[in-house]
Order: C-alpha cells, then structure tokens, then sequence
C-alpha cells in the first residue's frame, strides 16, 4: 500500500507528472488563446445575430438569395474539397514515392497557394479562364465557360485547397514503407488490390483530415473567389460575399445572421467529419 | 552481383551468408521476382520464371521488418494472400477461415486472431509474416535475415522452431543472414557470398572443413593468416619452414589460414611456428596461454595442459594440427585452394 497523503496528492493532479515542467503555464495560455482569440470573437457573433432569435435567422436563411448562395458555397466546397482529395494524394504519393530532377522544386511549388494573397489567386485564374484568356479562349470554342460561372468558383477552391491535402497526406506515405507493397505482391494481389487494401487504409485519417481542412478553407474563401465568380445572384454569389454586401448596405443584423448560419453548417460538417476520422482511426489507426 | 549460378534442390534448407552488401538479399530478391536480373535466368523446377510477375511466382516471402499490414488483423494479414484471389480460384470465406485457424496453431499463435500486429511482440510478428507466407502454399519460403531484428533469447528458439517448421512443411527454404552461426546451426547447405560473387557453397562441415576461398575460412568461424612463401616444394614464414603439403601449388607468395584451435604448444625442438608467452591463466583442465606469434601481429589464446605449459615472456614451440594454404595467383588473388594439412 502506497501512503494516503501520496495517493491523495496524485488524485488532486490533473495531469501525468512529466519530465517537461510548465503544465500550468502553457495550459493557461491555452486557454486564454481559445478564449480571447477563438471563441470570444464567435461568442460576439452569436451574441449580435441573437437579437434575430431562431425565427429571424431561419427568415435569414430561407430568403432566396441567401438560401441560394449557402447553397453555392457548401457544394461548391465541398466538392472542390473531393476534387482536391484526389489530386492531391496523386500529387503526394508522385512527391514522396519518386526521386526526379526537380522534386524539391515542385515539392515548394505545392505551397505556393497558402503564400499567395488570394486576390492574386482569384485575378491570376480570372485571366485565364476569362473567355478570352488562354484557357478560356480555347474552351470557349466549345462553348465551356469557366470564369465568372459556378465552375469558376470551384475552380479557384480547388486551387487554394489542394496543399492541405498534399501536406496532410504526405509524411504518411513517406512512412508506408515500400514492402508492404512487396509483401503484398508476393502474395498474389494484383496491384490494384494492393493499393485499395494495403496502401489506402493507412492513409484514411490523415486524407479525411486533409479534406477537412480543404472544406473548412473553401468554404471561408473570399478573395480569390470573388475575383472569378461574377458574383451573379441565385448562381455564382457566395455566402462570405453576401455578408459583405449586406455590411455595405449596413444591414449588420442580416450579415451576423448569415455569418451565424454558416457558423452553424460549418461546425456540424467539421464535427461531421471528425466522428468519420475518429472512426477511421480506430478502425485503420493499428500504424 | 557476378557469375551467380545456384541450383537448389526441392526440400532444401540453404542459407544465403554474407558481410552486409555482399549481394545475399539481392539475389534473394531475384529469386522473389522483386528483383529483375540485367542478365540470367531464374528456374523453378526447371521451368523459366525470370519473366514472371512476382505475383504470379507463388513464393513465401517474409521481409526482415515483417511486412505486416497493420490496419488488418493477425487473422487478416494471414488469410490476405487468400482474399486477394480472383473469384475462380478464391476459396470460400469459411475454407479461408478454417485455413487461417490451422495456420495460426501451426505458428503457435491460437486465439490471437483478433489482435493487431502492434499488439504482439517481435517473435509473434516474426511467426505472424510466416504463417501470411505459408498461406498461399508457396513454391518456396524466402526469408530476408528472418531473425534480425529480436533478442538472441527470441533468436535462439525460432531457430529452433524454423528448422522444425522445415521439417514438418518440406518447403523449400532460402534464407539470408548475416550470422555465420545461424547458417552453420539452420541450413542444410550454406552459400557464402562476397562482393557479389559466390566463394562457395557447401554443406557447414564442407565449409568448416574445407574453405575454398581465404574469405570463406576468415568469415566463417575465427581463422589466423600468416603470408607465407612457397619455394622448391617447401613452405616458409619468416625464415622457418612449416610442415604443409604443396603438391600442385605454385611458388611464390601465399597465405596459410588456420584456426587458433588448431595450433598447439609442440615438444621442445620441434614445432612450425614461435611464440612468446604473454600472460598465463589458470584454467580447470590446464593454462590458457596468449601467446604472441612471431611475425603475426595478433595474439592467439591457446589452451595448454599444465605440464607443457612455459614460463611468462619465455618463448614456445607450437605445432599446426591443421591449416590451409591459398598461393597467389598471377593478380596476386589469394584464391586456389591447396589441402594444406
């Protein structure tokens, strides 16, 4: 039997003793962080739209226009973000898998979009697409239209999305070692079935995570976006765009609300997503 | 990797020894079909496989880091090779089952199915990655270094249990390893290979009896070099003539080898070699003298019986019960192995 009074002492602990010290202070600062930086900021939103009450925002989001750009903004995120789930495994299984001249080059090439102010993103890509751009022209021969539709939009979510795929996903395939491939070819499997058993459930959770985050920065784009989109009501207007319209026209209840909705959406989507991972985790996570 | 040529015969046990980038995985990688040759050919059964896929070659690989796919279960990795059929020739999910129940007895891992290999240790790994091999009945079992990375503990008994596996599967056998003493203890005809080339293959007596290369003799097992000269017919190192038959040899400079077991303290006025006493310990049975050779910048360990035993820093005659020479040839390559004594 080990001594009350230790026993006593190491249940008022809150945390494993650790051979780093400063538990208390970083735990503060963590808090403090969330809190100031975080959750004060969306607790004011709330706050601000609260004066709408349950009825006003559901008013709020079943106006057509509003109603139309959530709906351009989740889709068009989200398939962006599946779009960008696979490219950018491509791209980070090419990056990790192979040595080529240029490798390194290309590897800092993937993060040019986090370094790129959006607006230039968004006007760089609007050039291009534009009917008379270099990609646009062409494809306006067969009468495809990018800029300025909704095709635009995805577009330009794709571009600012596909790094946090490729960063996500990458240091785990560098982790797959190169014979459990061999292993699963010297017992029969065909190579696809060796990428669909043995090489992609390893990778779920960190792919899952990637997309996340994909998704959650599509869906808060705004400057490279609007730049591409045209902007049409009911067909290319994004919701961030319309929280600023509607702060132009000092409509600030009617913009918290729908910063609000989309708070709401986001959230359920992330956690969504999260219980997936979680899942995913237990189920693939044995690495 | 140089001049391979290998021929195994069904049911055999052979081990690939060699200093790490002798070429011992590579050629087992060949074998495997992981590994393509820029020139050669890989036979099964006389039958040409050096095109086939390795999928299609039916062989039992078990990788030195096991391989196991961690997100399946000890009773998935082991019926994978199964699963992944195609629908004509995959058995039925119960005969998959019932096949991967056998196998785990056999591994002795019973009941552990369920588990997930992060969950085992490195010996149940080991027999995890051999059981999934075996599943699939395979032509022949590869193992790359199938003990490098446990415990000697560990070791020790999976030798053991290999060999008894072996013996109970009839499989043929080709495993790498680094550990003379593995090879020489497991495989029925152990291949010494260095720098790409073959030094020679032969069963562990025919090694330990009759090395065929200097590099075979140094590597398996301790062996002393001393650069000798034949002339006339007669061997000399440092001026004093040694005992060694050199029928057939060529003059010139040459090397004999022998083991430190193989040199005794001689009678006074006889004997090949001189010593110096070094230092004197007591020993049950008599005196382990080290003694300095004359010529050979080592020292020897050499267990005497006490009523020959010298005097520290004396000098001793030593005898040579058996020793091999290796003349040089015209590159100065120590290679042609005379019998030596």
């Amino acid at each position: 039997m080990t001594s009350p009074s230790l026993v006593g002492k190491n249940a008022r602990r809150f945390t494993a003793p650790s051979v780093i010290p400063g538990f208390g202070l970083t735990f503060g600062y963590t808090l403090i962080y969330l809190g100031v930086i975080v959750l004060f900021p969306l607790a004011t939103l709330i706050w601000q739209s609260s004066g709408l009450g349950l009825s006003g925002l559901y008013a709020i989001a079943s106006e057509p226009r509003v109603a139309a750009s959530l709906r351009t903004t989740f889709f068009i995120s989200f398939a962006a973000a599946v779009v960008d789930l696979f490219f950018g495994l491509i791209v980070a299984w090419v990056l990790t898998r192979y040595d080529f001249p240029g490798r390194r080059l290309l590897d800092a090439f993937v993060d040019l979009p986090f370094a790129l102010p959006t607006a230039v993103a968004g006007i760089s890509l609007a050039a291009l697409y534009s009917p008379n751009g270099w990609f646009g022209a062409p494809l306006a021969d067969y009468d495809i239209k990018i800029a300025f539709t909704r095709w635009g939009i995805l577009v330009a979510l794709i571009f600012i999305g596909l790094p946090f795929v490729v960063r996500t996903v990458q240091p785990i395939i560098s982790e797959l070692e190169v014979e459990l491939e061999e292993a699963s070819a010297t017992l029969g499997a065909g190579r696809l079935q060796t990428v669909i058993r043995v090489m992609l459930p390893p990778l779920a959770p960190a792919l899952l995570t990637g997309f996340a985050l994909a998704f959650a920065r599509a869906i808060g784009e705004y400057g490279s976006v609007i730049f591409i989109a045209g902007n049409i009501a009911y067909v290319s207007e994004i919701a961030p765009l319309l929280i600023v319209v509607k702060l132009e026209q000092y409509d600030v209840p009617g913009a918290t609300g729908i910063a609000t909705i989309m708070l709401a959406i986001s959230f359920a989507a992330l956690l969504l997503i999260n219980l997936v991972q979680a899942w995913s985790r237990r189920r693939f996570g044995h690495v | 990797m140089r001049d391979v040529s290998l021929d195994i015969q069904p049911g055999e046990l052979v081990a690939l020894l060699g200093p790490s980038g002798s070429g011992k995985t590579t050629l087992l990688r060949v074998i495997a079909g992981l590994n393509s040759p820029d020139r050669g050919r890989v036979l099964f059964d006389g039958e040409n496989a050096t095109n086939l896929p390795v999928q299609d070659r039916h062989v039992g690989m078990v990788f030195q880091n096991y391989a196991l796919f961690k997100h399946m279960t000890v009773a998935d990795n082991i019926g994978y090779g199964l699963r992944v059929r195609p629908r004509r020739t995959r058995p039925s999910r119960a005969a998959i089952k019932a096949r991967v129940t056998e196998l785990l007895q056999f591994v002795q891992l019973d009941g552990l199915g369920g588990r997930y290999p992060a969950q085992l240790s490195g010996g149940q790994r080991q027999r995890v990655a051999l059981a999934r091999a075996l599943a699939i009945e395979p032509r022949v079992l590869l193992l790359d270094e199938p003990f490098g990375a446990l415990d000697a503990r560990v070791r020790k008994d999976l030798r053991r249990w290999l060999r008894d596996i072996h013996k109970q599967t009839g499989l043929t056998t080709v495993f790498v390893t680094h550990d003379q003493d593995e090879a020489m203890e497991l495989a029925d005809r152990v291949v010494v290979l260095n720098e790409g080339r073959i030094e020679q293959i032969g069963t562990p007596e025919e090694l330990y009896d009759r090395p065929a290369s200097p590099f075979v003799i140094s590597f398996v097992g301790e062996a002393v070099a001393l650069p000798v000269t034949i002339a006339d017919g007669h061997v000399t190192f440092g001026g004093r003539e040694l005992h060694i038959d050199t029928h057939g040899l060529r003059s010139g400079p040459a090397r004999v080898f022998f083991r430190p077991a193989d040199i005794a303290v001689a009678a006074e006025g006889s004997g090949d070699l001189e010593g110096r006493v070094e230092s004197l310990r007591r020993t049950p049975a008599g005196v382990r003298a080290t003694i300095a050779i004359d010529g050979y910048d080592q020292t020897l360990e050499i267990d005497s019986p006490l009523e020959r035993s010298a005097s520290l820093g004396g000098r001793v005659p030593l005898s040579l019960a058996k020793a091999r020479i290796f003349p040089a040839d015209e590159n100065g390559d120590y290679v042609n192995a005379g019998d030596g004594i």
